[in-house]
């Protein structure tokens, strides 16, 4: 058997390994051996490609992999787990980053060539476009995440990015019917960085699951368009799985805020007006509450369901949360976690806090089961959520209208977390703040958690 | 080409097939770990960076596999640190 045929049975395991890791992956029971699988597949994948005869000096390679190794295993074990969503968009980045740099080196090593095949320039550019974007993008995402960049919204900014859209489809037609000008194929590239900021910098706050989650299916799509431009199977089709899983996380998120993709990208979120006004709602109706207060209603409860949102993950507050539900499970009450699918910054953001401060997953309710069980729930104690909680959404209009909420007002007693009544990322006010059972607790959640659970302590 | 089309295309149905009613506690690692395997840009970025005499794309090349082995190095771990905790309550 020749070398290249070795190679190629060796990318088709790699293959066979990545579609097994991913399955164990969306399985509890097999995911950690679904990521080790993973991990072998690429580790396959790297050796046999080490081998190809087209790699004669190994400095630079050996050099590049020990770097990023370092640099990789640094992040991945220091990282707080409050810091996931960053950590995820950064990791977004660079995969899509990496993809459109071997599309562009591959361009370069292949510029002096006159009659380049269309199909090559076609899939360059796919890997250019939808890498930059994806860079740019992922790092915009993660300033968001991290605080440092706030929304910022152009007037008319999805016609801008209609029209930037339209520039670089315009040009890559161009590139493709004229590969000899190379300036336009370093132009596209720069209008692709350009066009990730652009589609990026207005979508934050609650749309962040979506977008990470969309930012990771176009990491999977820019491998795939790079395995064209190099002309590697074992590119293409880890490419383009990933790219499958990332659309079906993107679906289930747009699903739970009953949201288009198109409306994330480039809608106007929330029209202004029309609703009712803040202070109409709140006048004179909100109950302000204390730790012992809430001390004593959760005395005599049988059933608590937290259900938490951003808020505690910005507070840090899991541990404090956790502390409160182990003193009351020992007190004999019955403790929930209610969550929401697009609770916190990225799918899954509550479940990974929540895991990390040992709170055991049975407890953890999908939105169907939150709902089947806030009925029966005595208190249910929303931390730092909002938008995920608006009966307003329940109403046939309105910004949020027709989102699925879990329906904490249908708890006897409801006690509320936060910080102030400032609005959630839909601008709009909750009812649920002024609701008759419904208690206010104004105040930092990690504080607020400490103080109920010493307050319980020393009925 | 048309090969290689259909490759692509098998491929994504494979993965919608196989990715079907994720339970919501791994949402995070599913990303975090398919996110790892779109790292398999790394092998594009070893073919472009191993010409005998290095040249201006054997250093994009380098760049791209630094990026590539960031991504999959730390998709693979942190991952794993996150199952980690997941199972500890079992």
């Amino acid at each position: 058997m020749e070398r290249v045929e070795i190679i190629q049975l060796a990318y088709l395991g790699a293959s066979v390994l990545f579609i097994m890791g991913l399955k164990g992956l969306t399985r509890p029971k097999t995911a950690v051996r679904g990521n080790q699988l993973g991990a072998l597949g690429m580790l396959v994948a790297i050796a046999a490609t080490l081998a190809d005869q087209g790699v004669l000096d190994y400095k630079v390679i050996a050099g590049g992999i020990a770097l990023g190794t370092v640099i990789g295993f640094l992040l991945a074990t220091r990282v707080q787990m409050t810091k996931m969503p960053e950590l995820v968009a950064m990791f977004n980045g660079l995969g899509g980053g990496a993809s459109a740099l071997v599309a562009a080196a591959e361009f370069y090593r292949q510029s002096g060539n006159p009659e380049l095949a269309v199909e090559f320039t076609t899939a360059t550019v796919a890997s250019v476009l939808i890498g930059g974007v994806t860079l740019t993008g992922s790092l915009v995402a993660f300033g968001k995440l991290n605080g440092s960049l706030r929304d910022f919204r152009l007037p008319k900014h999805h016609i801008y990015n209609i029209l930037v859209g339209l520039v670089v489809l315009g040009l890559a037609i161009w590139f493709c019917t004229a590969p000899e000008t190379t300036w336009t194929f370093w132009t596209i590239a720069g209008v692709s960085l350009f066009f990730g900021i652009m589609l990026t910098v207005p979508i934050g706050g609650g749309d962040m699951p979506v977008v990470i989650a969309l930012l990771n299916s176009m990491s999977g799509l820019a491998a795939a368009a790079t395995g064209f431009v190099v002309g590697n199977t074992v590119l293409i089709i880890a490419g383009s799985l990933v790219g499958a899983s990332g659309l079906i996380l993107t679906a289930i998120m747009c699903k739970a805020m009953d949201r288009k993709l198109f409306d994330v990208l480039f809608g106007e979120f929330a029209p202004s007006g029309g609703g009712p006004d803040a202070d109409e709602i709140y006048a004179g109706k909100i109950k302000s509450t204390s730790g012992d207060e809430l001390a004593m209603v959760m005395e005599s409860c049988r059933s608590v369901m937290f259900i938490p949102g951003y808020g505690m993950a910005v507070a840090q507050a899991q541990h404090a949360v956790r502390d409160l539900s182990n003193l009351l499970e020992s007190r004999g009450v019955d403790v929930t976690f209610g969550i929401h699918p697009v609770a916190g910054r990225m799918p899954g953001h509550m479940n990974v806090l929540l895991a990390e401060a040992d709170i055991d997953y049975d407890k953890l309710l999908d939105l169907d089961q939150s709902n089947a069980a806030i009925q029966q729930t005595d208190v249910a104690i929303v931390i730092g959520a909002n938008d995920v909680v608006n009966p307003m959404a329940r109403e046939p209009v309105g910004p949020i209208s027709g989102m699925p909420i879990i329906d904490v007002d249908k708890a006897t007693t409801v006690v509320v977390v936060k910080r102030s009544l400032s609005p959630g990322y839909a601008k709009i006010p909750n009812p649920l703040f002024a609701a008759d059972n419904t208690l206010m607790f104004f105040g930092d959640a990690k504080k607020a958690m400490t103080e109920v659970t010493a307050a319980i302590k020393d009925l | 080409m048309i090969t290689l089309l259909t490759i692509f295309m098998l491929a994504v149905f494979v993965g919608f097939e196989i990715i079907t009613k994720v339970p919501p506690t791994l949402h995070t690692p599913l990303m975090s770990g398919s996110n790892a395997i779109s790292g398999i840009a790394v092998v594009g970025a070893i073919l472009v960076s191993g010409a005998a005499d290095p040249n201006t794309a054997t250093w994009i090349g380098f760049g791209a596999i630094v990026f590539a082995t960031i991504n999959v190095v730390g998709g693979f771990l942190v991952t794993h640190r996150m199952l980690d905790m997941f199972k500890k309550k079992d």
